[in-house]
């Protein structure tokens, strides 16, 4: 009983993942879940290293998903084709991943495996022409997975100079809408310095980084109704903001008032000083004024 | 002490007398506001009692007005909506103007003398066609006046005094489109003439009091009309057949329709595509053929015959009934630099009433149209005077060989704005020579103080609004230290450049744009764009700065582009090229040549790159950077956006050097289902930004992503393209994205279920603020979404700083994997909005206002503070001390707000903000129909004295001071004197 709880939990929570939160959609997150039984890979999992023609056979076939039995998945492959600068667009490499098609008419993409062919001979040279040229290795997908190249192929490029590292390292961010491409960004997983240095691989084999990318759901612009509002206010009131100093608040009208203050201290004091004297030098003017 | 007491009490008073905010006698002041009404396109005259001063015209721009005959001012006018485009315009029962609009949908009457709207009737219309009013003058049914209405198919008769439908004629069925309405004199009985499908002509007779058809005749015309018609009689109206060679004359004489061919061949030699001049000139038609004018007169038989003829282009009004049963009618013809206005009879064409010679300013261009009228001189003969609509939209009126009045209408189409600077002032001049003497100036200080100590009497207060607009000196022409005083320069629609001083807004050189080669195929280029070609600030000093005018030979994409270089000072075209390929996209590129000339890519059709100005220093420095040249093009109608990059010199195919080849980088494929371009927006090429960091409550920093090379675009699902709530929530979507332009990496992207556009963005520094509708909330909403680079986040170490670990200084490219994070926040907004601009600054200190031109066609500036992604229902103190408001739901509008204060900018289209040399200024221009000028300090003039800083009570301050000082020392002196005598 506490299997099948935790097994109705388990695929629950793949359905709603996958539901609510499309993006970032790794291959990591399949393999942890989904495949019951499938052979541990040694590789990384977002990280299908250079090909082989065995890994690309090892890619799982069509397997219903024991969670959700009213999805139709199946299983579509799409290449990848380079050019070097001008050239034409040969095959690359090969995307295969299972068609998600949900019930309410939404297809996703899931489970991209993607096996990348290695530089011929012929092509090492020319992909040296481009590093000591500067020029641009240009990949392009189709921009539909179900009936490929669709409208139109969606293309990438980027300096070649960019790429090597110990090997080639590439990375690719696939932007999807349903079973469309709708952009692909290409590039080297990190930074590429600049100016670009002239620097052929130690390696002639594909470090290729894979990201599935789904647009994200604007957050509903929140509707605070009077009662939230109102109660801030209160809140408000009931917390008045801390207290400046006396001083803080009225410095402004403390030092003139001081100012007029000790003036009118002073004259009072020069007042009260002037009739004692007054009176004195009265005083002693008039006996002056008797003896003359 | 009293003294010192009183002192205080003043030094007090000059310190508080600090105002932020505009005071009823401000406004004015710094702002202008000016009204216009567009390309006129009907004009009627009203003749009767007062109506006689006035001129009802309807335009382009789907304004009617009434304007004052002697003077061009305008007493009234009404903008009607973008698509409610005025068909036809008239006056009925002598009190009330009638208009028909919106495909003749719409029948509205104003109130001749103040404009009120008396009545508006929606009239059925089920299907588009040509729409037509007829305001009968002599018709009368049972003390009703009918005003007879064709549009959507229907005829409809509608009462002049309440605007009731009296009958109405159901046309659809059959296509008919009604050309004509006639009436014979004295008769009930109305002649409705029309085609349908251009090939058969009806005529209806039809009962004006019921409606009812009393008589339909009808007659297939093999060869088609043009639709090109001219009413020559009561039963008999002129037709170009759709070959344009042949005149067809059809009469409706008693029930019967006859047509009579004319070929123009016989009329005149040389004949070619003929158009029809006159619209209604009685037995008389004006034909265009060749660029000669033919007079032809209409027999009694329908028999054509060449009467006259011009040679040069002609403009005709309509003919005007004068004494004696005679008809009049007026043309405009061009002779250099002047125009002669002939009025004739129709009946005797040697007969000349009227000839006029006017000098005619030659950036005017042609006569576009001709309207007339009569009046009656002192010494109780015929006087005649016209109205007259130039090629540039201008409106003009000519009486007794003058140009009475014009009024710049070109000015209501602006399509591009640009600032410009004034020239430097001469030195030596001083300020006595502007002030004039010093006892003036004194006595206007006194006025100042007067009404800042609320003093002033309300002549003083007059005197006092006076002596500001003339003393600031706002209106010279020259550069002014705060560089308050600029040089706007505006493109017109029909290709007319003006230079307005931001001043008062006066016109300070105007010129029309002219086809460099004089070809037949372009004569008047229209104008698209303006950007700024040479602003010497470094080098070549002694050079005048000057604009690039970029226009273009025809309607069409690929027509040839024209360049025109003019000096800003002079307002005079220093030269112009056809530059011989098509103009797609210009783009101003970052580098400058020797002499400040700025260089500039334009991509035509083709897929090539053109460089200007066509130097060889020019192209020296583009090519040291041409790797380094990408551009984008947005393919809208596909929703495809490209990236391209310099792939090299196009010579293989050209010998031109300046042109280049470029190839595609990336794309962005929007799937064609789900989603459709809508909007697209880059930042300004020239904003500042002062500081790339944000300091947060918790001393922690951020660091705005501040690229040139980022795209905002937005999408909506293809069903929500249409209006707002033609789509249920479910239905569409909208979809923002950022993206960079070098790589085509999208940054952000972020999807509002239910919302749908128009969408109205503006871009600045990091962020990106927009506006749409929602559907579920049934409410606008704004989102501001603020994009951050985490790369250069572990900068915060003063250590680091220090001891220069930091990689702050590293150049950033593009191909580095962008490390940045987004934030984003909504907020309900109560208006609709037509556009959204900010405010720019010179160094990017001052704090940015949003600048919200409202569906009310005001101007609403708004904090940026207001849309800060940042903001939270409680914020902590640090925060509300940081200038964090509080999180609500909603943007306020705060009356106060409005910039454009009481004044509409009728048919508001574009707002433009330039910076002044004062960092806390910035001046905005907003154009529509009117135009509207202000300059705005965001964060109050931190930086200087405002104008009513009173100078003289802080003249007057220090006197005292200095008189109480001397005082009380001789007092004091006085007082130890005493004392030692003691």
């Amino acid at each position: 009983m506490a299997k099948l709880t935790l097994l109705f939990f388990l695929s629950f929570l793949i359905f709603s993942s996958s539901i609510a939160f499309q993006s970032d959609e790794l291959l990591v997150d399949d393999d942890e879940f989904g495949l019951e039984g499938a052979k541990p890979r040694s590789t990384d999992l977002y990280t299908s290293s250079s090909s082989s023609p065995q890994q690309q056979q090892q890619t799982p076939t069509i397997r219903r998903r024991y969670s959700d039995p009213t999805d139709l998945d199946s299983k579509v492959q799409f290449t990848l084709e380079h050019a070097f600068g001008d050239s034409d667009f040969s095959p690359a490499g090969t995307f295969s991943a299972r068609l998600k098609t949900w019930s309410h008419g939404g297809k996703t993409l899931t489970k991209l495996r993607f096996s990348r062919n290695d530089f011929s001979a012929e092509e090492k040279d020319t992909f040296k022409n481009l590093l000591k040229g500067d020029d641009f290795y240009r990949i392009r997908l189709p921009s539909n997975v179900v009936s490929p190249p669709g409208r139109e192929f969606v293309i990438a490029s980027v300096r070649a100079r960019c790429l090597p590292r110990d090997g080639l390292d590439e990375h690719f961010i696939i932007h999807m809408e349903g079973a469309n491409i709708l952009a692909v960004s290409y590039g080297s997983p990190g930074a590429c310095q600049y100016p670009r240095q002239l620097k052929l691989p130690a390696k002639w084999s594909f470090n290729s980084h894979t990201i599935l990318k789904s647009s994200e759901q604007a957050p509903r612009t929140p509707i605070f109704t009077e009662e939230i509002l109102g109660s801030e206010n209160v809140e408000g009131e009931v917390e008045p903001p801390p207290e400046r100093s006396f001083w803080a608040k009225y410095w402004m009208y403390l030092i003139p008032l001081g100012l007029v203050v000790m003036n009118a201290v002073t004259q009072a004091s020069n007042m009260a000083e002037e009739p004692a004297g007054g009176q004195a030098g009265g005083a002693q003017v008039q006996p002056a004024a008797r003896r003359r | 002490m009293a003294i010192r007491v009183f002192l205080t009490l003043l030094l007090f008073l000059s310190s508080a007398i600090l105002s932020f905010s505009l005071y009823e006698d401000q406004a004015g002041l710094t702002d202008w506001h000016q009204r216009y009404i567009g390309k006129v396109k009907h004009a009627v005259f009203h003749t009767q009692k007062t109506g006689r001063k006035r001129v009802i015209v309807s335009t382009e721009e789907n304004v009617v007005a009434s304007l004052d005959l002697r003077h061009g001012e305008i007493f009234w006018r009404h903008v009607l909506g973008t698509k409610d485009a005025i068909d036809g315009v008239g006056i009925a029962l002598g009190k009330y103007v009638i208009t028909l609009s919106s495909e003749g949908s719409t029948l509205r009457a104003w109130n001749l003398p103040d404009g009120q709207m008396v009545w508006e009737t929606s009239l059925h219309s089920a299907q588009h066609s040509k729409s037509l009013l007829s305001v009968p003058i002599n018709l009368k049914v049972d003390k009703d006046y009918p005003i007879i209405v064709f549009g959507g198919g229907y005829l409809h008769a509608v009462s002049a005094i309440d605007g009731e439908v009296l009958w109405k004629k159901d046309f659809t069925a059959e296509g008919f489109e009604v050309q004509r309405v006639l009436q014979p004199p004295g008769s009930s009985i109305i002649y409705v003439l029309g085609f349908i499908n251009f090939s058969e002509a009806v005529v209806y007779q039809i009962d004006s009091k019921s409606g009812e058809v009393v008589a339909e005749k009808s007659m297939m015309f093999p060869g088609g009309f043009s639709g090109e018609i001219s009413s020559v009689s009561s039963d008999k109206v002129v037709v170009l057949d759709s070959t344009r060679s042949i005149l067809v004359t059809i009469g409706f004489i008693d029930g019967d329709i006859s047509f009579q061919k004319t070929p123009i061949s016989d009329l005149v030699e040389d004949s070619g595509k003929a158009e029809i001049l006159s619209a209604l000139l009685s037995n008389m038609l004006a034909v265009k053929v060749n660029k000669r004018t033919l007079f032809v007169k209409v027999g009694g038989e329908g028999k054509l015959e060449v009467v006259d003829s011009l040679s040069d282009e002609t403009a005709m009004s309509d003919s005007l009934p004068v004494a004696d049963d005679q008809e009049a009618f007026a043309s405009v013809h061009h002779e250099g630099s002047k125009i002669h206005l002939m009025v004739k009879l129709v009946n005797e064409l040697d007969n000349v009433l009227l000839r006029e010679t006017i000098q005619m300013d030659q950036h005017r261009g042609r006569v576009h149209k001709v309207f007339m009228n009569n009046y009656i001189r002192t010494d109780r003969s015929n006087g005649f005077r016209a109205l007259i609509v130039m090629e540039d939209h201008s409106l003009l009126l000519l009486q007794q060989g003058a140009i009475v009045w014009s009024r710049e209408e070109g000015l209501a189409s602006v399509t591009d704005v640009t600032t410009a600077e004034l020239p430097l002032g001469k030195d030596g001049v001083s300020v006595a020579k502007v002030e004039h003497t010093l006892f003036e100036w004194l006595k206007g200080h006194v006025l100042k103080l007067k009404g800042s100590l609320l003093l002033a009497s309300p002549e003083d207060v007059v005197a006092i609004q006076e002596l500001r607009v003339k003393s600031s000196g706002k209106n010279k022409l020259t550069r002014d230290h705060n560089g308050f005083r600029k040089l706007i320069l505006a493109l017109t629609r029909p290709g007319k450049l003006f230079a307005l001083h931001t001043g008062d807004g006066r016109i300070v050189w105007s010129m029309l744009l002219k086809s460099p080669s004089n070809s037949q195929a372009c004569e008047r280029p229209n104008g698209i764009s303006l950007y700024q070609w040479q602003v010497p600030h470094h080098h070549a000093m002694d050079e005048n700065p000057s604009v690039l005018v970029v226009g273009k030979c025809g309607s069409d994409s690929s027509a040839p582009g024209v360049l025109s270089f003019v000096d800003v000072y002079t307002g005079k075209e220093i030269s112009s090229s056809d530059i011989g390929h098509s103009v797609v996209q210009v783009m101003p590129l970052p580098f400058t040549d020797s002499t400040e000339q700025r260089l500039h890519l334009i991509a035509d059709t083709v897929g090539h790159v053109h460089l200007y100005p066509k130097t060889s220093e020019a192209l020296s420095i583009f090519q040291r950077e041409f790797q380094n040249v990408y551009w984008y093009t947005v393919e809208a109608d596909d929703g495809i956006i490209r990236g391209h990059v310099m792939k090299g010199s196009c010579s293989s195919e050209t010998a031109d050097e300046y042109c280049f080849t470029t190839r595609e980088l990336w794309t962005v494929v929007f799937p064609s289902e789900s989603e459709k371009i809508i909007s697209t927006l880059t930042r300004k090429p020239n904003e500042v930004v002062h500081t790339q960091a944000k300091v947060n409550s918790d001393q922690d920093l951020l660091y705005k992503y501040v690229s040139r090379n980022l795209l905002f675009v937005a999408t909506v699902s293809p069903k929500g393209a249409g209006e707002i709530g033609s789509v249920t929530p479910e239905e569409s979507s909208l979809v923002v994205y950022l993206i960079d332009t070098i790589t085509g990496r999208i940054l952000h992207r972020l999807s509002h279920q239910g919302c749908q556009g128009p969408v109205h963005a503006v871009f600045s520094e990091n962020w990106v603020v927009y506006h749409y509708f929602n559907l579920r909330a049934h409410k606008y909403e704004v989102t501001v979404v603020e994009i951050y680079d985490q790369s250069r986040a572990e900068n915060k170490n003063v250590w680091k700083l220090i001891l220069g670990k930091h990689n702050l200084t590293a150049p950033i490219t593009s191909y580095s994997r962008p490390e940045v994070f987004t934030k984003s926040q909504s907020y309900f907004f109560a208006q609709s909005v037509k556009t959204i601009a900010v405010t720019s600054t010179a160094k990017g200190i001052t704090s940015k206002q949003l600048l919200i031109g409202t569906i009310g066609d005001q101007i609403l500036a708004l904090d940026k503070r207001f849309v800060d992604p940042r903001r939270t229902l409680n914020p902590s103190q640090a925060e509300k001390e940081e200038g964090i408001i509080p999180l609500t739901d909603t943007l306020p509008i705060i009356p106060q707000a409005y910039i454009t204060h009481s004044h509409k900018v009728e048919g508001l289209r574009g707002i433009v903000t330039a910076p002044s040399k004062l960092e806390s200024t910035t001046h905005v221009f907003a154009y529509g129909v009117d135009l509207f000028y202000t300059r705005l300090a965001p964060s109050k003039t931190y930086d200087s004295l405002t104008d009513d800083f009173s100078y003289a009570l802080l003249l007057i301050t220090i006197v005292a001071l200095v008189a109480a000082i001397y005082i009380t020392w001789v007092l004091s002196e006085k007082k130890e004197l005493s004392e030692k005598w003691r």
